[in-house]
């Protein structure tokens, strides 16, 4: 008797918003990006432990050090928004408190990730 | 017409930390979680190097000196393992999505591969940074 179901029938405790599944996605994604991202980032860490500000600001001021560190924190970032979403949406049951940690995930995220990927760019143009 | 009797189905939970006999693909699954949030700390401190590096030269030495400190240390070491274990256990959880590696046998080797992974990758980067002097 599916047709004698209203659409409200249907949305309680049913219905799908129909876009999870790009969440889904896009966590995958960037999880796949970040596997040589994070490989070459360690070796990245290692380099910049063993030198001074201008030697950091040198190796920041290559073209391929700069794009990939943009890349690691852009996608970083995206991907630990998506993970800690996931984590709320899990154990966090009440609206209100659920709601204010998504939104401190998403601003957090937001402006760190901004602020990073800004920087970056700043001493690898030569600004610093 | 049995559907008008029923209330709203309940929705689908995921597995909680409790009630759970404790086993390999448990711990490794738990584990995930907590190591992509200590990443999530790590990420933060990315942000906050290069912030430090935009500040200029001696915002730059003292965030890198708390970095080198004990504590600073101690906390790249985890994260250094954090991230080792997030990665194998994603690429694992890939091979899952895809509907492969769900044999019990399997799924058990493949998460203590992952722990034995994080160790050994782990140890040997810092091995490696010993070596070339960036400790």
């Amino acid at each position: 008797m599916e047709n004698y179901r209203t659409p409200l029938r249907r949305a309680r405790g049913h219905g799908s918003a129909k876009h999870g599944v790009g969440h889904w996605i896009a966590e995958r994604v960037t999880s796949v990006a970040l596997v040589p991202l994070v490989l070459w980032a360690v070796f990245g860490v290692i380099t910049l432990a063993a030198t001074d500000y201008y030697g950091a600001v040198a190796w920041i001021s290559q073209p391929l050090n700069a794009v990939l560190m943009v890349l690691l924190t852009a996608v970083s970032f995206l991907h630990m928004h998506a993970g800690m979403r996931v984590i709320v949406e899990d154990y966090i049951h009440t609206t209100l408190s659920k709601s204010a940690l998504l939104l401190l995930n998403l601003f957090v995220c937001a402006l760190m990730g901004s602020l990073a990927v800004f920087s970056i760019l700043k001493v690898a143009l030569g600004g610093a | 017409m049995t559907e008008t009797t029923q209330g709203p189905r309940e929705r689908p939970l995921s597995p909680h930390l409790m009630g759970w006999r404790p086993h390999a693909t448990m711990v490794g699954s738990i584990l995930h979680r907590i190591t992509g949030s200590a990443l999530y700390g790590g990420a933060l401190i990315l942000a906050g190097w290069a912030l430090s590096l935009a500040a200029g030269p001696d915002a730059y030495q003292a965030f890198m000196e708390l970095l080198g400190s004990p504590l600073g240390k101690l906390v790249m070491f985890g994260l250094t393992l954090s991230l080792f274990y997030h990665l194998a256990k994603g690429v694992q959880h890939l091979f899952w999505d895809s509907g492969k590696g769900f044999q019990l046998a399997i799924a058990n080797m493949a998460t203590i591969a992952c722990f034995a992974f994080a160790v050994a990758a782990t140890l040997a980067v810092w091995a490696i940074a010993w070596m070339t002097g960036a400790l």
